[in-house]
């Protein structure tokens, strides 16, 4: 009796992020920040929902078998959405999708042209060197 | 740190792979035990050259110790940036501040890197860009500060110490 | 058990707010991103219909799911990074 209870509050719990995920998707101004708002709120909802599934089946299906099982999963979606997630605005900003225009720094710009400009260096005593 | 003896990070590989097993099937039938024993001894053959470095040091008992330590932490870390994303989404303003800044970390091991950057990317509004070296670029969605020293201060102090002990 | 039919529903609502994001979205990324969240969302719906039809074999398809669909997102970004 205890188990659903506790089940269905973290499944509860777990859909009101996902809830807010979807949300934040609409709601914010560019790519970047999109991104910060749905993969956080996604992940920590499928943990709720996930692991909630997996109490709530001890007391409605009688198994013990399944939390286990959820744990897997849970522990596997929180593994990997940060790596998705890097992956993703990584390749936002290689393809040269700009700031919000409300952004105050960017360093990763100033680090990139420090390096193209230490490429360029090298390449031009090379040069001089032939 | 070098390398451990091969025995070691055989061992441990076949140790993962079979708690891995046993909660997958969640079983605890002899026929089962015993197949999954197997595959652990094969597959743990194959691939320990590239899933460890240290081996059964993994298993010592101050680094399990801050693990399980850190795993409440983490989760209540993740459930604080949640309630502070929420506030951000819902908010008909939508007080936001972003800017991509850097950090150094302290760490050097690959697999504690890595987990910094996923620990990063689920809390405090920050996700985790780029890793050079020991340079993070992460984009925070409310800059506080700019700064290398105090960005670092912000975003990969709380994790570090306790991924300095496990990892290091 | 009917509140399991108001989580069924919150979440529905939530996957078509994602989608309006696939169809809207200005660029690619912002279209990988909504499917990302609709593919994290769908694990957690599957796991919620293992427990409505009581079918612990559900959980392995929830599983699987999760590892192709993390694979397919890597992929789209290191092509949209330039260069697979």
């Amino acid at each position: 009796m205890i188990a659903e209870i506790v089940g269905e509050f973290l499944v509860l719990f777990g859909t009101i992020f996902y809830f807010l995920s979807s949300l934040g998707l609409i709601r914010m101004p560019d790519v970047y920040n999109r991104m910060q708002t749905a993969t956080k709120s996604a992940t920590l909802g499928s943990l709720g929902v996930i692991i909630g599934v997996g109490i709530w089946a001890i007391g409605h299906v009688g198994s013990y078998a399944w939390l286990p099982k959820t744990l897997v999963i849970a522990v596997f979606l929180l593994l990997t959405n940060p790596i998705s997630a890097h992956a993703l605005i990584r390749a936002a900003y290689k393809s040269g999708i700009p700031l919000w225009e409300g952004s105050v720094v960017d360093k990763y710009r100033e680090y990139l042209e420090k390096e193209e400009g230490k490429e360029e260096v090298s390449d031009e005593t090379k040069e001089g060197e032939q | 740190m070098g390398e451990a003896s091969k025995i070691s990070r055989y061992l441990y590989t076949v140790i993962v792979l079979f708690v891995i097993w046993l909660f997958l099937t969640s079983n605890l039938d002899p026929q089962e035990l015993t197949i999954g024993l197997l595959f652990s001894l094969i597959v743990g053959a194959l691939t320990y050259e590239v899933f460890t470095e240290r081996g059964l040091a993994n298993f010592h008992p101050r680094r399990v110790a801050y693990a399980i330590l850190y795993i409440p932490y983490f989760l209540w870390a993740m459930i604080m940036a949640n309630l502070d994303v929420a506030y951000r989404v819902l908010h008909p303003k939508r007080p936001i501040n972003p800017g991509i800044v850097e950090c150094k970390t302290v760490l050097t091991n690959n697999v504690g890197k890595l987990t910094l950057a996923n620990s990063i990317t689920l809390t405090p509004g920050t996700i985790t860009l780029d890793v050079k070296g020991d340079r993070y670029f992460i984009h925070w969605i409310d800059v506080k500060d700019a700064s290398v020293e105090g960005a670092s201060d912000h975003i990969t102090r709380p994790f570090e110490k306790f991924l300095k002990v496990i990892f290091e | 058990m009917i509140g399991i039919n108001i989580y069924l529903l919150i979440i529905a609502i939530a996957t078509l707010l994602s989608m309006y994001r696939v169809f809207r979205g200005p660029t690619t990324v912002d279209r990988v991103v909504a499917v990302d969240i609709m593919t994290t969302i769908t694990t957690g719906l599957m796991v919620l219909f293992a427990l409505y039809y009581k079918r612990a074999i559900f959980l392995d398809v929830a599983l699987v799911y999760a590892v192709l669909a993390f694979l397919g997102v890597i992929a789209f970004a290191r092509y949209l990074e330039g260069g697979v």
